[in-house]
């Protein structure tokens, strides 16, 4: 446990470093987050029924969602990973005393929180001084607040399992440019990165809120602004805990697998 | 001790010929081709020992390499290093060998050598005082007070891989597997780390696969020689064995490859 304790400080630590890189992403998610109230609020404008929670709520989503951004974005992955295999240093990871999964798990984690920690506080500090309903609200209540912080730790880890797929099966394609492509889009659409789900038609809803991507930032985003009942709320922590566990499982297992099948690039 | 008995292990190569035509109809078509990088491979090396493994490009050095340190899985055959398969029991085993692959690097880029020694510590679980006796002495013996605290990407050729080597001794492995690791180093750099591995055998006895193109380093190094060529192992024997007078020493080792066709 020590092992990965140190990793995840390394790569924290070396995160921080970025600061130019937190100023760009910074003005790029400040852009994003009033280009998207713009759009929605125009949609407000010409339909308010038609909306499936409060605009304040759904302005919440937003900021939320540009605020943590380095937490959820899927397409975020560590091209030193996909590197390492490309060019063969994947030899010497395969030649530490740890397990290739758990290093990575714990260095993926780490990159996003050093991220996240130095992006999101400016959005959220100008989001919650922005005239209602356009900024940042209050969460629904106190047990909101808790349940939100508890889903987004879930969405989190969830969604760096999701990328440990990936990186694990670019161990059997080598170029992970076909992978990406894929995951990069799937996960945006079915997460509710580009439109939140409930904006969705119905059946569809149902559907895309059973998979895997929508157990990342669909969950806490929508807790927060208070638009599930109870009901919903339960349901949706419990298939976030059921896909982690999937997922991190199969992934695990695949590593295992790539391990023995695989060949090291490079002589 | 180290014993490979019987080890084989072929690659499938996709193979095309140039243009564009031929990149479509690889599109529905590939071809591909079985290479044996290894052909039935067996040796043994006892503790303490120093061997130079030699052969020219693509006879499958670098394959054997992988296969001891646990990261390419045989065919064929058997492989154990000291009781353990490597393959099979890949943590443990790393845990007690020691690997510098001279063409890749370990250390992480951006922080500062000493970091990346850390971090090492806590992967390998060394203790302190241990650990703090390992970093002294690597340190003296390679001349790297100047350098821990820079990060690798600052550091020159020569200056990286005494520190890689450095970073792969740290545990105090009984076995060191060394791919390349001269290469690009100038004339004092190379200098310094024969001298280096040829102190830890001698005072550790830390048991030595060395694989090179530089013959100066075998002649510095290796009491023993394998030379493999195209997957088989071609001769076990010692420096003499091939040795022509006062012929030069690049000379002598193409003559071999010539007249073992390899």
């Amino acid at each position: 446990m020590k092992k990965y304790l140190s990793f995840f400080r390394l790569r924290f630590t070396m995160g921080l470093q970025y600061r130019a890189a937190a100023l760009g992403g910074i003005t790029t998610q400040f852009a994003w987050g009033f280009m998207e109230i713009m759009i929605f609020a125009a949609f407000h404008r010409a339909d308010a029924s038609a909306f499936p929670m409060s605009f304040s709520a759904t302005a919440s989503y937003l900021w939320l969602q540009q605020a943590f951004l380095a937490l959820f974005a899927v397409w975020m992955m560590e091209n030193e990973i996909f590197d390492t295999i490309i060019n063969g240093d994947i030899a010497y990871e395969m030649c530490r005393p740890v397990s290739v999964y758990r290093m990575w798990f714990a260095r993926s984690i780490a990159t996003r929180l050093s991220r996240a920690v130095l992006r999101s506080f400016p959005i959220l500090i100008v989001a919650a001084f922005l005239p209602h309903p356009y900024g940042l609200a209050a969460p629904a209540s106190l047990k909101h607040f808790i349940l939100f912080l508890v889903t987004l730790v879930l969405g989190l880890l969830m969604t760096v399992s999701l990328c440990m797929l990936v990186y694990i099966l670019a161990f059997f394609t080598i170029s992970p440019a076909g992978l990406r492509l894929i995951f990069d889009s799937a996960s945006d659409f079915f997460a509710g990165a580009l439109i939140p789900l409930p904006f969705f038609p119905e059946k569809m809803q149902r559907i895309m809120e059973l998979l895997p991507f929508a157990s990342m930032q669909n969950v806490p985003l929508r807790i927060y602004g208070g638009s599930m009942s109870s009901y919903e709320m339960k349901r949706a922590v419990f298939l976030q805990v059921f896909w982690l566990a999937a997922i991190t499982f199969a992934g695990n297992a695949l590593c295992h697998l790539a391990q023995k099948r695989v060949t090291v690039q490079g002589g | 001790m180290i014993t490979m008995e019987h080890v084989c292990k072929s690659y499938k190569i996709a193979k095309r010929n140039a243009g564009f035509g031929e990149a479509l109809k690889a599109l529905f078509h590939r071809e591909y081709e079985v290479i044996r990088a290894l052909d039935n491979v067996t040796f043994t090396i006892g503790d303490g020992e120093m061997v130079g493994y030699i052969g020219p490009n693509g006879a499958g050095k670098s394959s054997t390499i992988k296969i001891l340190s646990g990261i390419l899985t045989p065919d064929h055959g058997t492989v154990l290093v000291d009781g353990r398969v490597p393959y099979k029991d890949r943590i443990r085993h790393v845990q007690e060998i020691g690997v510098v692959f001279g063409q890749r690097s370990q250390l992480w880029w951006d922080v500062p050598v000493i970091d990346s020694f850390e971090l090492l510590k806590d992967i390998y679980s060394i203790t302190e005082p241990l650990y703090r006796q390992s970093l002294e002495e690597l340190t003296e013996l390679l001349n790297l007070t100047e350098l821990l605290r820079s990060p690798a990407r600052q550091l020159s050729l020569g200056q990286r891989m005494r520190c890689e080597i450095a970073a792969s001794l740290l545990h105090r492995p009984q076995i060191l597997f060394l791919d390349e690791p001269t290469i690009g180093l100038d004339a004092v750099s190379k200098l310094a780390v024969r001298d280096f591995i040829l102190k830890q055998n001698q005072t550790h006895g830390t048991t030595v696969i060395l694989t090179t193109h530089d013959m100066q380093d075998i002649e510095a190094l290796a009491s023993r020689i394998i030379l493999i060529g195209k997957g088989r192992i071609l001769m076990d024997g010692t420096l003499n064995d091939i040795k022509r007078g006062g012929e030069n020493i690049d000379e002598t080792v193409a003559e071999l490859y010539r007249t073992y066709d390899i």
